[in-house]
């Protein structure tokens, strides 16, 4: 028996191990796995090896790690890894704003198999490294043309790493040309949250701008906040909320005659490639998620890589190395005076850049623009589909066609049933659907959650996801508790109280759960 | 290469077939693609045709196209390596690449507790296991690296206590301290202390000139980048905690099978980055960082990453797991967090504790005595050549620094003669630190057999 035709549903029931942790497991004695010894001949040289550390130094105590053996730890792993709905088990439309794209697997392969990747280190010479730093400088030059910016890096692990890189550069370019006071950043509400934490990591006093009723970010708000203090503005666009602001180039030129520089956060850039670009909008930097827009699988929160891209006037300042070419072979460049120095270690992740690049090899221009150009018509068919269940409404601009995602709120619902977008959120893994991202704090809109149907998807795999959530519509009007006590089919049951932040229930570590547990029970 | 109608359908859009698009489109009332961008002004349309190569559609040719790229590389398998300096080949289990391969964890992001609770829990261990290997009770979720996890700690300790300066080692780590330089800016400012010429290790004359009230924070590395151990850690941190400062220390992980973890000499912040724990070198993309403290909420409030905490579900005894402290991130307080959190390094992490349950304590402590074993004797051939020198006369984990000014050869040359011969030297180590004048990093590890070590030594011999 498969999925109901009707319904569209399917009788879902996921891993359910009662996994232990993996101290529960431990079985004194027991090897999972053996390791290299030194030669016998080399012992007799140099004698133990560890009698030369000072006493100071010494470990007396082995670490009090778990024993077990290595088919009970794989099946351990294995087992946490069935337990976890990652998008090559499940329709990820769920995970709004991460683009939750298909990764892949022939990329996968070679940036993780082959050799000339896995075991190559970063510091071998550049003649041993072409093939490497060919991929990285090819890279950015098709970010150059994707962005219509100049040049690129690729250090920053993350994406909010790229927006703190491009606020260090924004110190960079103010503190070189004399320009001190310069010491404010203005973003937006619907901007991601590390547009404002990572300009406040370096220095900069954050103003926010709040959405007007239309739900864009408010310009008249804007000019009355830009004065000869304002270093940059921060800002995405689309925003969260999945709507183009039309007057975008309106702020960026109302920022640059402060004398401010603008900074694009394009995480949401994947209904955009081929279609609109910064240069145009006309900002000075942006950064691009690797692991969102270019198919680079997410990793459980990473590694990967916030690609930075900036225009000529500021590539001085970015972190250095950078790769270079001159026509016959490809160097790594350290020699920056004005460089920020660096951002991570080395540079950065580079099987990451690899499989960025090879998505862009397989699509090419046209492949680009057709994704894109398919994750809006996801986004919009979706929405259609949506509408029509009960209690759910979209927020803002109902009427306007949103690109890549929707915030859509369950207020509705929850006024007529009492139950919330968390209930919901909860119940639809029951489904075999990750649970939707509802929204960064605070809920401008109420009850909210957020959906990016890219272009991964299938026209009935959205139609199976708006059968899930009209089915959860219809339980909270007909037996609320059904969905208030969710989850019922998952890992786990409901946990009663799952924001932890009473110093008594904070439990992080093995032993530290151990410890209030005997403080507890005594 | 599948066609319909001529038009390229791509196997990763399945919506790209002609006839599919047209019918959602009439769904959705647009009468073509581009009604869906009413909202984008003309003038902020790209106008022109993005320059980019001619694609590579089909799958085979494409992975032809890429094994060639990454064919230009030599590597560390087939040219015998000798370079560390903060990413070292050590050996994986193979069920490290097994448990990261799987697709669930290779493709999940920020799903909640229930449909990922693997996930958590998974990460849970990894901050469980990495805290009985460091003995300190609290951890977050990974930082990007250990650069990150050094400058982070610094700052977790002058926000504790209000001051600014931080005294770190002139032999620090470059690629940490051009990290540190940039994400202490622009209120902490960095001291550095000097070195005693001989051993290396920190000059205590010169910190005890150097601290004072201001001091938030002395930070040391122990094993040094340069290898050796600071043999006076404890002094170290009882000078720092004297002045009101916090001791923070940056180890190796891979030494603390053998090496006391630095909550045993007084450190109040341990940190590092765990890619030895399990992960290839990846060309440096196989690092991820970590931070542990005592649990006391001083501390524990300023870590900036996320934190997991066990809990019970509603099922009395059934594990579940929450967020702990939210609002102290910037996912929960945007700037009013501590510092900035978001995608770091969540897959190295689980990676890291499918290493350490493998390895156990007794694994640990092996690895630990063949890395000191075979590095010392590494150490002695090399030094054993007439003109090569061990720069140093402290004791070390794993790397050391060898001085080659009495061969009248650069350390660009000999690594260029050594590179002939299929070998990867140490780091030449006279950019960076132009006052040990022709010296490089040699990295010797678990992965390194007598014979590896026996023809290093004669292939030195031979060229220098």
């Amino acid at each position: 028996m498969g999925r109901n035709h009707d319904t569209l549903l399917r009788k879902f029931h996921q891993a359910r191990w009662d996994e232990p942790i993996i101290f529960e497991m431990s079985v004194p004695g027991e090897r999972g796995i053996l390791v290299r010894q030194a030669e016998k001949s080399v012992e007799n040289e140099v004698g133990d090896g560890v009698s030369v550390i000072p006493s100071s130094l010494r470990r007396t105590v082995p670490p009090q790690l778990p024993e077990v053996s290595q088919v009970r730890v794989l099946r351990h792993f294995m087992r946490l890894s069935q337990e976890t709905m990652g998008t090559d088990v499940t329709i990820d439309v769920s995970q709004g704003t991460c683009t939750m794209k298909y990764s892949p697997k022939v990329q996968e392969h070679i940036a993780t198999r082959h050799p000339g990747m896995a075991e190559v280190h970063p510091l071998q010479p550049e003649s041993t490294l072409q093939g490497l730093l060919e991929v990285v400088y090819k890279l950015d030059l098709f970010l150059r043309e994707i962005s219509g910016l100049d040049r690129f890096t690729f250090q920053p692990g993350g994406g909010a790493q790229g927006v703190y890189t491009g606020a260090s550069i924004v110190r960079a370019y103010h503190a070189a040309r004399g320009d001190v006071d310069r010491r404010e950043v203005i973003t937006t509400m619907f901007s991601h949250p590390c547009d404002s934490a990572a300009p406040a990591t370096a220095g900069f006093k954050i103003i926010t701008l709040m959405p007007d009723e239309m739900g864009y970010p408010d310009v008249r708000a804007l000019k009355a906040a830009l004065s000869e203090r304002t270093a940059a503005i921060f800002i995405t666009n689309p925003e969260d909320t999945g709507i183009y602001n039309p007057r975008i180039d309106e702020f960026v030129q109302a920022a640059h005659k402060a004398g401010a520089l603008c900074y694009y956060d394009q995480a949401n850039a994947n209904g955009m490639l081929g279609i609109a670009r910064a240069k145009e909008a006309g900002f000075d930097l942006c950064h691009f998620n690797l692991h969102k827009t270019f198919s680079v699988p997410h990793q459980c929160m990473g590694g990967s890589v916030g690609a930075v891209g900036c225009r000529e006037a500021l590539a001085k300042f970015l972190p250095v190395p950078q790769v270079e070419f001159d026509g016959q072979k490809y160097a790594l460049n350290y020699e920056s005076n004005e460089s920020i120095g660096k951002i991570r270690s080395f540079i950065g992740n580079p099987q990451s850049v690899l499989k960025a690049y090879a998505w862009i090899m397989q699509h090419g221009s046209g492949g680009l623009r057709e994704a894109a150009e398919c994750a809006v018509l996801n986004n919009s068919y979706l929405e259609k589909k949506l509408i029509e269940i009960p209690g759910l409404t979209v927020h803002y601009a109902p009427d306007k066609h949103k690109l890549e995602q929707i915030r859509y709120s369950w207020e509705k619902l929850y006024q007529d049933t009492g139950v919330g977008t968390e209930d919901v959120m909860r119940r639809m893994a029951d489904y075999g659907l990750q649970h939707y991202w509802m929204s960064h704090p605070p809920w401008i809109v109420p009850q909210p959650f957020t959906l990016e149907p890219c272009e991964s998807y299938s026209k009935d795999d959205l139609d199976e996801y708006a059968a899930v959530l009209r089915q959860i519509s219809r339980e909270a009007y007909e037996n609320p508790e059904l969905v208030k006590s969710a989850p019922h089919n998952q890992v786990v049951h409901k946990v009663p109280e799952p924001s932890i932040d009473q110093p008594e229930r904070i439990a992080v570590t093995w032993r530290q759960y151990l410890k209030k547990k005997v403080a507890s029970s005594g | 290469m599948v066609q319909s109608n001529e038009k390229t359908v791509f196997p990763y859009i399945p919506n790209s077939v002609p006839e599919v698009k047209s019918q959602m489109l009439a769904e959705v009332g647009a009468s073509e693609i581009m009604d869906l961008y009413a909202e984008i002004p003309a003038q902020l349309r790209f106008q022109g045709q993005m320059n980019l190569p001619e694609p590579i559609l089909d799958e085979y040719s494409l992975k032809r196209h890429l094994r060639g790229l990454l064919e230009e590389n030599k590597n560390c398998e087939e040219y015998l390596n000798f370079l560390g300096a903060g990413c070292a080949q050590h050996f994986v289990p193979a069920v490290c690449d097994e448990i990261n391969g799987r697709g669930e964890f290779l493709t999940a992001y920020v799903g909640e507790s229930y449909a990922d609770h693997g996930k958590w829990q998974a990460l849970f261990e990894y901050c469980s296991l990495m805290g009985e290997l460091l003995d300190m009770d609290v951890l977050s979720c990974p930082l990007y690296d250990g650069a990150q996890a050094a400058a982070t700690s610094v700052r977790m300790a002058a926000r504790i206590n209000g001051r600014r300066e931080v005294l770190i080692p002139k032999t620090m780590n470059p690629e940490s301290s051009q990290v540190l330089r940039n994400y202490c800016q622009p209120d902490l400012s960095l001291v550095e202390v000097g070195f005693h010429p001989q051993t290396g290790q920190l000059d205590l004359n010169d910190l005890s000139g150097k601290i004072s009230a201001k001091t938030a924070a002395v930070f040391i590395e122990n094993p040094s980048y340069l290898g050796f151990f600071e043999d006076a850690a404890e002094e170290i941190g009882r000078l720092a905690q004297q002045q009101g400062a916090e001791f923070a220390v940056y180890t190796d992980p891979i030494s603390l099978g053998v090496l006391a973890p630095p909550a045993h000499y007084g450190a109040n912040f341990a940190c590092g980055d765990f890619q030895p724990l399990g992960m290839h070198l990846q060309a440096g993309g196989g690092l991820g960082g970590f931070i542990a403290t005592a649990d006391d909420m001083k501390y524990v409030s300023e870590f900036k990453d996320l934190m997991f905490g066990i809990t019970e579900t509603v099922q009395p005894g059934e594990y579940g797991f929450g967020e702990v402290l939210f609002d102290r991130t910037s996912y929960g307080s945007r700037e009013h967090g501590k510092e900035y959190t978001g995608t770091t390094t969540g897959l190295w992490a689980i990676t890291a504790a499918v290493y350490l349950s493998l390895m156990g304590p007794r694994g640990m402590e092996q690895t630990g005595k063949t890395i000191m074993q075979m590095s010392q004797y590494a150490a002695r051939c090399l030094s054993a050549i007439d003109g090569v020198e061990l720069r140093f006369n402290s004791p070390f984990f794993k790397e050391f620094v060898l001085n080659f000014d009495r061969t009248n050869q650069t350390v660009a040359q000999i690594n260029r003669s050594l590179l002939e011969n299929k070998i990867f030297g140490g780091k030449d180590l006279s950019r960076d630190f132009p006052i040990l004048g022709q010296s490089a990093l040699f990295c010797v590890t678990e992965t390194k057999t007598k014979e590896d070590i026996d023809r290093l030594t004669s292939v030195v011999r031979k060229v220098i």
